[in-house]
């Protein structure tokens, strides 16, 4: 996609792909399967854009405007 | 006091609040604490208590003011009216996740370059969609000489800033077909022997065809808001605007869910479901807490796609049989449910309801579970 960074929009949080290690962490810290994650799909912008796989978790950070920062979790699908 | 400690247990902007009100009245250590602590024990008191019942608080915290909103209203954006959607005919088109928004709007800022009221207005006639039958006066099938006669507006054309000759070459380039121009007319001819009815339906391809602009973007005006200059537009289509030289790609946004879905992805989406609905309840003088227009953004997202609230999605997606049966189309889910031999496990609370037991919500979550040590009486 040239022309624009949909990264930088303002709608867009930023994405960052979690590593194995920390992507056990999480999920060891929750206690949870990573399909209990809520999800992302494969064809969505902003992962094509980052070059997230299937089974990647991605790191949301939104900011909020009454508490800062907030963390969210989404895992890579398929379809 | 340690603040990057406070930040990890209390939010990031409610921290900074501590550090910001301590200064500014030069508390010493003691009162300090005491500020902390007191403000800590409000917000342990005000977040949510697990087996907590938030979708159904949820559910009447927004649609109570609902309920007081006025039946249809519409808003005239700027004095050059555009008409918006507003009120809850718009709030339903939200939840609901349309296709298409009754009224799509984009606002579009411009790069700092460009922020003068002459580039945007050049920018604003550039993208806005010209199509052959903005320019036409009426138009005529000549079944005798199998061809198609258009009568152009000459005002509209000076207005639009157009020529014929230009409109007939697009025409050529599109259907690759014989073309007579003349200063207000423009004589298409089709192939001998062709049917009458190709002659009609050419006749409706010719007239929405594009001369120029982006497709969809029906109506465009500029405005000032604030200290600089901005173009509204009714019609959206953000990818391609999103191109558009001079345009801020950083804050330019669509109201259509579906189409920010596709350009900026579901993260975005979650962002301008919120935005949406804030805007349209507030316009309305309503005032709901952001947690509960977060819940339903959230569940409107989380599996990647944007899902309406309702039969065909959120609700429609429940686990729970009984559940389903309970909301729409009763006999529907419990055939279904009879012939794929589906199993209810009782989770939630509305089954649970249904057959008189202890629903799981608040005290009613906690299970108890006594395993008897063995050898003693």
């Amino acid at each position: 996609m040239a022309g624009f960074n949909i990264l930088k929009h303002r709608l867009v949080p930023e994405h960052v792909i979690l590593s194995e290690e920390e992507k056990k962490k999480l999920l060891e810290k929750y206690n949870i399967d990573e399909k209990q994650l809520p999800k992302i799909l494969v064809r969505d912008p902003v992962v094509k854009a980052i070059g997230a796989k299937p089974g990647d978790v991605i790191k949301i950070i939104r900011k909020n405007e009454l508490v800062g920062e907030v963390v969210y979790y989404r895992l890579v699908v398929k379809e | 006091m340690n603040f990057e400690k406070l930040k990890e247990e209390l939010p990031e902007k409610i921290a900074e609040k501590i550090k910001e009100v301590s200064r500014k009245y030069k508390l010493d250590e003691n009162k300090k604490n005491k500020l902390v602590e007191k403000v800590k024990d409000i917000y342990e008191k005000s977040k949510y208590e697990p087996g907590e019942a938030i979708g159904v608080v949820t559910a009447q915290s927004i649609s109570e003011p609902a309920t007081q909103m006025t039946m249809r209203t519409y808003h005239v954006a700027g004095a050059a009216e555009i008409k918006v959607t507003l009120g809850l005919p718009r709030l339903i088109e939200i939840f609901d996740a349309r296709r298409q928004p009754s009224t799509p709007m984009m606002k579009i800022h411009l790069k700092k370059d460009y922020n003068t009221r002459e580039k945007a207005k050049e920018i604003a006639n550039k993208i806005r969609e010209l199509k052959v039958e903005d320019v036409v006066k009426s138009s005529v099938v000549d079944i005798l000489n199998n061809q198609i006669e258009f009568f152009l507006d000459t005002e509209l054309l000076e207005k639009y800033d157009v020529t014929p000759e230009e409109i007939s070459k697009k025409i050529k380039e599109a259907f690759k077909i014989n073309i007579r121009t003349s200063k207000s007319k423009i004589t298409v001819k089709l192939r001998e022997g062709e049917e009458i009815k190709e002659l009609h339906k050419m006749k409706t391809k010719v007239l929405s065809l594009n001369i120029r602009g982006i497709k969809g973007i029906r109506q465009t005006i500029v405005r000032r808001e604030g200290d600089e200059w901005v173009i509204l537009t009714l019609g959206s289509n953000l990818k391609k605007i999103l191109e558009v030289e001079g345009v801020d790609t950083t804050r330019t946004v669509s109201n259509d869910i579906h189409e920010t879905a596709r350009v900026l992805g579901i993260e975005a989406v979650r962002n301008l479901i919120i935005e949406e609905v804030t805007k349209t309840l507030e316009e309305q003088g309503l005032d709901v807490i952001p947690r509960h227009i977060t819940l339903v953004a959230d569940m409107m997202t989380v599996d990647g796609i944007v899902k309406p609230i309702g039969r065909y999605g959120v609700a429609g997606a429940k686990g729970s049989v009984l559940a389903r049966a309970n909301f729409e189309e009763t006999i529907k889910h419990l055939t279904q449910a009879a012939l794929a031999g589906e199993v209810d496990t009782l989770e939630s609370s509305i089954e649970n309801v249904m057959i008189n037991q202890v629903v799981p919500m608040g005290t009613g979550v906690v299970e108890l579970v006594f395993s008897p040590k063995k050898g003693k009486k």
